[in-house]
């Protein structure tokens, strides 16, 4: 690198300075989080200040988010929203990908016009609520699996991946005798994988971290996926039907570390898995711009 | 040769229906959930009743919009929308680009990749449980107030004052969004030709004249495209992270169009009203990202479409 200036040696220390604060003011509150729920209730409401390691070592919190009935039914709904939903979103854009990123195909262009539209303008909230109603949806899992089918930037991407296929793999698969079906399916996917996968991520975490199509469609709290129940928890404040059985003093205590608990335990999925799917999740950023 | 279109059509759809197929769900989903509001949107023109549906109900011409704009709540409603955004556009805008050049800067490998892998992290976190952190920081004797508190301030109940709101908003916005927002100038900033830095540094051109002459020039494309992206999202801030965040307190500055339309509409069943709302502010984006678009063409012909 050479011999550095005075300057350039400050800017170093400086820009140092400044990312290591950025970690810091990035980690810290789920670090904090983390530690407060594993403390000691009592020992915790009375600490002032920051945490640098849990007060104690108490799972009560834990006890009682996993014995919450909400939770466990959220977070089963939840799952079930993640893998169904992630599931009709792949298959719709994969069969929407594949049509528009065929050569000759004639409404191509205005599908494609009529879809990129769709980017730039919407009916917005009510008409789409009055849409689920009439057809039936309200209230019920459709709601949150298919009027979300298809995200139109994911559509462009995988498209865009489509395209770079060579066609003479497409061509000697139709002269084999193979079908759309097949070459989509056995040839054009497959070799798409990297942006697949990034799509799976994409949809995955969208469902897993969704609320709001919930909040408008659902009714029925059996249905509720775990972030409106965690809306319930960590914004309208209702631990106490966690904390039966504990004494009233100790109730507010509780209280405070169950929260705590309960972020860590609906975020869980996601800071574990997410060392090895940060470079997946970072590419599709990547594929995305390179359209631009 | 001498075939019409019609009949070439036919021929080929003839030939190859089973990609005509495959694309029927994907049209009939594009016509049903996003063409099927948009033909709902008319209900803004009219007095809908379940009753009669959207065809059936009568045309009342721009009543909902004339009561939207001689409302009490109109102002407010658009003050708190486009500051809230403004405010974003700011702060939140540049810290991202500030964020890629300064993580450029950075010499050490290892030490960019965990600076980087850390701040993207937030942006996975569901804005359910942000909000719940921001309640459980921000509270009467949360973190923060105990913190402030060594240095003698009083307590101050951040998320029931008004005056807080937007700060809160813009700065928990850029602390889940500014790391990943850097991806995209990080990668135009791996596109820029290495030989116009070493040419730089021949000339005696320092770390700070590098980043004036050529990062930022280099990136600028980028940085265009996504203020006109911006611009699209001017009055539609997501009505998902103020609706955890506000309160009756704080309607005052929190209080933007969407959650007026959640609130109206879907809590209150004034279907008409809001659909007239809604509209309002889809028709505002839509000439608010074309303009930003015409004048990015004429004045560096960096454009979306």
């Amino acid at each position: 690198m050479g011999a550095q200036t005075t300057g350039e040696k400050i800017f170093n220390v400086i820009n140092t300075i400044l990312m290591l604060l950025l970690c810091f003011v990035t980690l810290y509150p789920f670090l904090y989080v983390l530690f407060a729920s594993l403390s000691e209730a009592s020992s915790f409401i009375q600490h002032r200040g920051m945490l640098l390691r849990p007060l104690g070592f108490n799972l009560e919190a834990y006890k009682a988010v996993f014995e919450n009935p909400m939770i466990t039914s959220g977070y089963r709904n939840t799952l079930l929203y993640v893998a169904a939903g992630t599931t009709i979103n792949l298959f719709m854009t994969a069969l929407g990908a594949y049509v528009l990123s065929r050569r000759n195909l004639y409404f191509k262009n205005v599908m494609m016009f009529g879809i990129v539209l769709t980017m730039v303008f919407s009916g917005g909230l009510i008409p789409n609520y009055i849409l689920i109603n009439k057809l039936g949806m309200m209230n019920t899992p459709w709601a949150l699996l298919i009027p979300g089918a298809i995200s139109t930037f994911n559509l462009i991407i995988m498209r865009t991946a489509f395209q770079g296929v060579p066609v003479s793999l497409e061509e000697s698969a139709r002269i084999d005798g193979a079908g759309e079906f097949t070459i989509l399916f056995r040839i054009i996917i497959p070799l798409s994988m990297p942006v697949i996968a990034v799509m799976i991520l994409w949809y995955a975490v969208g469902h897993w971290n969704s609320y709001f199509s919930a909040l408008v469609y659902l009714r029925d709290r059996t249905m509720y996926p775990l972030q409106l129940v965690l809306r319930e928890i960590l914004i309208a404040n209702s631990t106490d039907s966690m904390s039966t059985g504990v004494a009233a003093d100790d109730k507010y205590a509780i209280g405070e570390t169950i929260k705590y608990a309960t972020i860590i335990v609906s975020t869980l999925p996601i800071i574990c898995l997410y060392p090895f799917l940060q470079k997946y999740f970072v590419k599709g950023v990547l594929i995305g711009a390179i359209k631009e | 040769m001498d075939l019409s279109k019609g009949q070439i059509i036919r021929k080929d759809l003839r030939r190859n229906w089973i990609i005509y197929l495959m694309a029927l769900p994907v049209i009939a989903y594009y016509i049903i959930f996003h063409y099927g509001p948009m033909y709902g949107l008319q209900i803004a023109f009219k007095d809908y009743s379940p009753a009669g549906g959207i065809w059936g109900s009568p045309w009342v011409g721009f009543k909902h919009f004339d009561s939207f704009f001689n409302g009490i709540y109109f102002w407010r409603l658009i003050r708190n929308t486009v500051l809230i955004n403004v405010y974003d556009l700011i702060f939140g805008f540049p810290s991202a680009i500030i964020l890629a050049i300064l993580l450029n800067e950075v010499r050490r490998m290892m030490f960019k990749r965990v600076v980087q892998t850390i701040s993207y992290l937030p942006h996975f976190i569901s804005i359910v449980v942000v909000a719940g952190m921001l309640f459980d920081f921000l509270s009467r004797d949360g973190l923060i107030n105990q913190l402030i508190g060594f240095f003698g301030v009083e307590p101050i109940d951040f998320l029931k004052e008004a005056g807080w709101f937007r700060f809160i908003f813009v700065s928990s916005g850029i602390w889940q969004g500014v790391g990943w927002g850097s991806i995209i100038y990080l990668a135009a900033i791996a596109n820029i030709d290495p030989t116009l830095y070493e040419a730089a540094k021949i000339d005696g051109a320092n770390r700070w004249k590098q980043i004036f002459h050529i990062t930022i020039p280099g990136i600028m494309p980028t940085i265009v495209i996504m203020f006109i992206l911006n611009m699209g999202n001017l009055l539609s801030v997501g009505s998902e992270k103020v609706l955890l965040l506000y309160n009756p307190l704080t309607y005052e500055t929190a209080d933007v169009i969407s959650t007026y339309v959640y609130r109206k509409g879907i809590l209150e069943a004034s279907y008409s009203f809001t659909a007239a709302v809604g509209l309002f502010n889809s028709v505002i984006s839509l000439i608010l990202i074309v303009s930003a678009n015409a004048i990015s063409k004429r004045v560096s012909e960096n454009k979306l479409w």
